[in-house]
C-alpha cells in the first residue's frame, strides 16, 4: 500500500472513469487510486474496478462534496498520509498530478491546481466566469494567498489538511472557497500550481442552470457566517477511525 | 345578482348565529383530536409529532368556547376584526411548523448522509477482506481426499 491515494469522485461517468484511472496508474507514481461512485446507475463502479481502482460505492447519490468526504474518511481509515483528488469527467489531466505532489513535497498542506495561472482555460459561461472571479478575489483577500481558481477540484492535501477536512461541517454540495478559507483559518499552508484543464468529455456539470445562482447564494451565505458559525464537531469518529 | 341572492340570504341567516359557528369549530377541533389519535394508533404518526396538532385542536376549542379570548387577542395584535386575528395566528403557526420541519429535515439529511457513507465504507471493507481471504485460501496446501483430521 502506498502512502498516497488519488480520490476520484464519480457520478454516472461510465465511458470516462476507466480512461482516467488507467491514465493515473499509467504514470508509474507511487499511489493508490480510489473511485467514489456516488450512487451511479451506470457501469461507473465496474469500469473503475476493471481499470485497477478500489471503489467505494454510495448506496444512493449524496453529492460531490459528500463523495469527496467519503474519500477523505477512507484515506484516514486506511492510514494514507496524502490525498490527491481529481474529477472523473476528463477536465483534469493525470499528467499534472506530479505538480500537486511537488507542491506537497515543498511543505504545502493544500495544493490547488489552477487553470488560470498559465495557458488557456476552457470556455465557461459568463455567470460562471463572474462567480469564479468574485470568489477568487474573496479567497485571495481572506487568505492572503493569491488564489485564482477557487473552484478547482484538482487538489492535493497533506495529512494535516486531511485530518482537518474530516468534520461534520464539510460541505455536501460545493466544497470550494469556503473550504479554502477554513483551511486558512486552521493555519494550513495553501499553494496554487499551474495545471492544464480541458472541457468535460461528457456527462452533465453540477454547475448548470439555476444551480449556478444557488451556488452563488450558498457560497456567500457560508462565507458571511463563517467567522461566527459554531465550530463543527468531529462526530465522524467511527467513520474515520483507523482500521487495525 | 339574482343567482347570488340565495347565498346572501343564507349568509345573513348564519351571521346572527354564533352558536352554530361555535359548534362547527368545536366539531372541527374534536375531529382533529380523533384523527390524530387514530393516526397514532395506526402508527402512521409518531407521538413526537402529534402533540403540536393536539395543542392546535385544543386552542381551536378554547377560542370557540371563549370568544372573548379571540377579541382580546385581536386588541393585543391591533387587528380590526377577529377573523383576521384567526388567519394571522394560523399563518404564524404554519410558518413555525414549516421551520421546525426544515430543522428536522436538515438533521435527518446529515444523519442519512453519514449512514450512506458509513455503509459504503464498510461494504468496501467487506469486499476487500473477502477477496484477501479468497487469495489466502488459494495459497493454502490442498487437502487430499483421504486426509483425516487427527482426533485426540
Amino acid at each position: 500500500m502506498s502512502n498516497t491515494v488519488l480520490v476520484i469522485p464519480a457520478y454516472r461517468e461510465a465511458g470516462r472513469v476507466g480512461v482516467i484511472v488507467r491514465a493515473a496508474l499509467g504514470l508509474g507514481l507511487d499511489l493508490d487510486v480510489l473511485v467514489i461512485d456516488d450512487g451511479s446507475s451506470d457501469r461507473t463502479s465496474d469500469e473503475a474496478r476493471q481499470a485497477g481502482a478500489s471503489v467505494v460505492r454510495h448506496p444512493f447519490n449524496l453529492g460531490y462534496g459528500c463523495a469527496l468526504h467519503t474519500g477523505y474518511c477512507h484515506a484516514l481509515r486506511r492510514g494514507y498520509q496524502r490525498v490527491l483528488q481529481m474529477d472523473a469527467d476528463g477536465q483534469h489531466e493525470a499528467a499534472m498530478l506530479p505538480r500537486l505532489i511537488a507542491g506537497l513535497d515543498q511543505g504545502a498542506d493544500v495544493v490547488i491546481g489552477s487553470r488560470y495561472l498559465e495557458g488557456r482555460a476552457p470556455e465557461a459561461s459568463l455567470a460562471r466566469r463572474a462567480g469564479t472571479r468574485l470568489f477568487a478575489w474573496v479567497a485571495t483577500r481572506w487568505t492572503g494567498v493569491r488564489i485564482t481558481d477557487p473552484t478547482s477540484g484538482f487538489q492535493g492535501l497533506s495529512h494535516r489538511a486531511l485530518a482537518s477536512v474530516v468534520n461534520d461541517g464539510f460541505p455536501e454540495d460545493y466544497p470550494d472557497t469556503d473550504v479554502l478559507v477554513e483551511h486558512h483559518r486552521r493555519g494550513l499552508r495553501i499553494l496554487e500550481v499551474p495545471v492544464r484543464m480541458y472541457a468535460r468529455l461528457g456527462g452533465t456539470s453540477m454547475h448548470r442552470g439555476a444551480r449556478v445562482a444557488y451556488y452563488g447564494y450558498k457560497m456567500l451565505l457560508t462565507l458571511l457566517l463563517l467567522p461566527v458559525r459554531r465550530a463543527t464537531p468531529l462526530r465522524q469518529h467511527d467513520t474515520v477511525a483507523r482500521l487495525s | 345578482m339574482i343567482c347570488l341572492a340565495p347565498v346572501a340570504a343564507w349568509l345573513r341567516d348564519l351571521e346572527p348565529l354564533p352558536e352554530r359557528q361555535r359548534l362547527v369549530a368545536l366539531l372541527i377541533a374534536g375531529g382533529m383530536v380523533v384523527l390524530i389519535f387514530e393516526l397514532v394508533r395506526r402508527r402512521k404518526l409518531r407521538e413526537e409529532y402529534s402533540w403540536v396538532w393536539v395543542i392546535t385542536a385544543a386552542g381551536l376549542a378554547l377560542l370557540a368556547l371563549y370568544q372573548d379570548l379571540l377579541l382580546t387577542l385581536s386588541q393585543w395584535v391591533g387587528s380590526s376584526n377577529a377573523v383576521s386575528t384567526l388567519f394571522f395566528g394560523a399563518l404564524l403557526f404554519l410558518l413555525a411548523l414549516v421551520l421546525q420541519f426544515s430543522v428536522r429535515l436538515s438533521r435527518l439529511t446529515h444523519r442519512h448522509r453519514t449512514l450512506g457513507q458509513r455503509l459504503a465504507l464498510l461494504e468496501e471493507e467487506v469486499l476487500r477482506l473477502r477477496s484477501k481471504r479468497a487469495r489466502e485460501d488459494e495459497n493454502l496446501p490442498q487437502r487430499l481426499p483421504d486426509d483425516r483430521d487427527e482426533v485426540a
